[in-house]
């Protein structure tokens, strides 16, 4: 390692991030080279002037008694247990008619209709944005640009990377209904196939499960709280590649 | 249901309110508007408290209040928001002032330099030094690869020495 190097591992030196190989060696070199041994004192000098807690700014009272009174006034309207009022009958049934849309949402991709009727939404929505020429909303290669592109549309944040380094280079993204709920659609292309990845929020991890569908493979599996459907016409090994970097 | 969730909000998200409005206030430059994004991102856990699945609540809820107050800034002050390229930023401070030893700034003057750095570089010193956080998470919260975690913390220490070298020298 030369000094440059050292001055940047350094950093991850006194933060403690630093693996114990790389850590023994930067050691070596601080014994023998003063200037460097000199930025260390120095990095640590600084580091601790930040310590103490003067520069932490704590949040005002008010704020933590404001959002108390916006969670119990949210409670308020779902208790239906407080006395025999024609308005809380109204707001229970509202409540229980929303408790059963909602269990109807969540039920319904576990059972076999319901995953048949998911596919075939799949694939009718992959093959619209091919034909419309409305495949991207947000036209990127850069996951930097299409990643808070979604920001304030969904009630998640989809995992957004490119892997034009593997063969699967990101074109966009946009926004899609299925299944009764909005999704991220995230674009690759590969060799000349486009592919459509959407993303929405899982319960459950689930493993990779491939299956064909009017000629398109389509595979599903969610990992870290994020259910990824994959579309495409490419062949489902090359689908399958993707599906592995996404659930990465 | 709603029970269950004003326990998790006071469970989950309180604690950390301190360290929401800290970010916050360190994002947004002022109490005002810091109450604002700090309120905006906690109203946000609320409603993503059924997505937490153990792990860090606190690392969590900053990812939230910092997505909350770079679009906040983003809409209102989209001067402040330059989308920096951290390899622009490294050719900046390539000249290295000679390193100054013990460093005997006092918290004024260090609090002041720390307001003055590019955005995304006050915030990684934020989530390290005031916050404690690890690499791993300030990479989540801030959504760049770990790696460039490192770098931005080396070139915004680089920043702070410099920046008291010069004052030093120009005594």
């Amino acid at each position: 390692m030369n000094c440059a190097e050292i001055r940047l591992l350094l950093h991850a030196h006194i933060d403690g991030e630093l693996d114990a190989a790389n850590s023994l060696e930067l050691e070596r070199h601080l014994k023998t080279c003063a200037a460097c041994a000199a930025e260390k004192t120095a990095l640590k000098s600084l580091r601790g002037a930040f310590q103490g807690g003067e520069l932490n700014f704590r949040a005002p009272d008010s704020l933590k008694q404001d959002l108390r009174q916006f969670v119990r006034d949210l409670g308020g309207e779902v208790n239906p247990r407080k006395a025999f009022d024609p308005q809380w009958l109204w707001k229970f049934l509202a409540f229980g008619a929303t408790a059963f849309a909602l269990l109807t949402l969540f039920l319904r991709p576990a059972g076999i209709s319901g995953h048949d009727q998911l596919l075939d939404e799949v694939v009718s929505s992959h093959v619209r944005s091919l034909q419309v020429e409305h495949l991207t909303d947000v036209v990127s290669s850069d996951q930097h640009t299409v990643k808070p592109w979604f920001d304030g549309k969904l009630d998640f944040a989809p995992d957004v990377k490119d892997f034009a380094a593997q063969g699967y280079p990101l074109v966009g993204g946009r926004l899609d209904y299925l299944d009764g709920r909005t999704v991220a659609a995230l674009i690759y292309r590969h060799k000349k196939h486009f592919i459509n990845v959407f993303v929405w929020p899982a319960a459950e991890p689930e493993k990779m499960a491939t299956e064909m569908r009017r000629g398109y493979a389509i595979i599903n599996c969610a990992t870290n709280g994020l259910h990824y459907c994959l579309v495409s016409d490419v062949n489902p090994t090359d689908l399958g590649a993707l599906a592995s970097l996404c659930g990465r | 249901m709603s029970a269950n969730e004003a326990d998790q909000f006071e469970r989950i998200v309180l604690p950390h309110l301190d360290a929401a409005y800290n970010l916050a206030r360190w994002l947004a430059g002022n109490d005002h508007d810091a109450q604002d994004i700090a309120q905006e991102a906690c109203v946000r856990a609320f409603r993503f408290i059924g997505g937490h699945r153990g792990g860090d609540a606190r690392a969590w809820l900053l990812a939230i209040v910092r997505n909350t107050a770079f679009t906040w800034l983003k809409k209102n002050r989209p001067h402040a928001v330059v989308s920096i390229n951290d390899d622009d930023l490294a050719q900046i401070e390539d000249q290295n002032v000679p390193a100054q030893g013990v460093f005997s700034a006092d918290k004024n003057a260090l609090r002041a330099a720390l307001e003055a750095l590019p955005l995304e570089f006050r915030e990684a010193i934020v989530l390290r030094e005031l916050e404690g956080l690890s690499y791993k998470e300030i990479a989540e919260v801030a959504e760049v690869p770990v790696g460039t975690v490192m770098s931005r913390l080396a070139r915004a220490r680089q920043h702070l020495q410099n920046h008291f070298a010069r004052k030093e020298g120009g005594k």
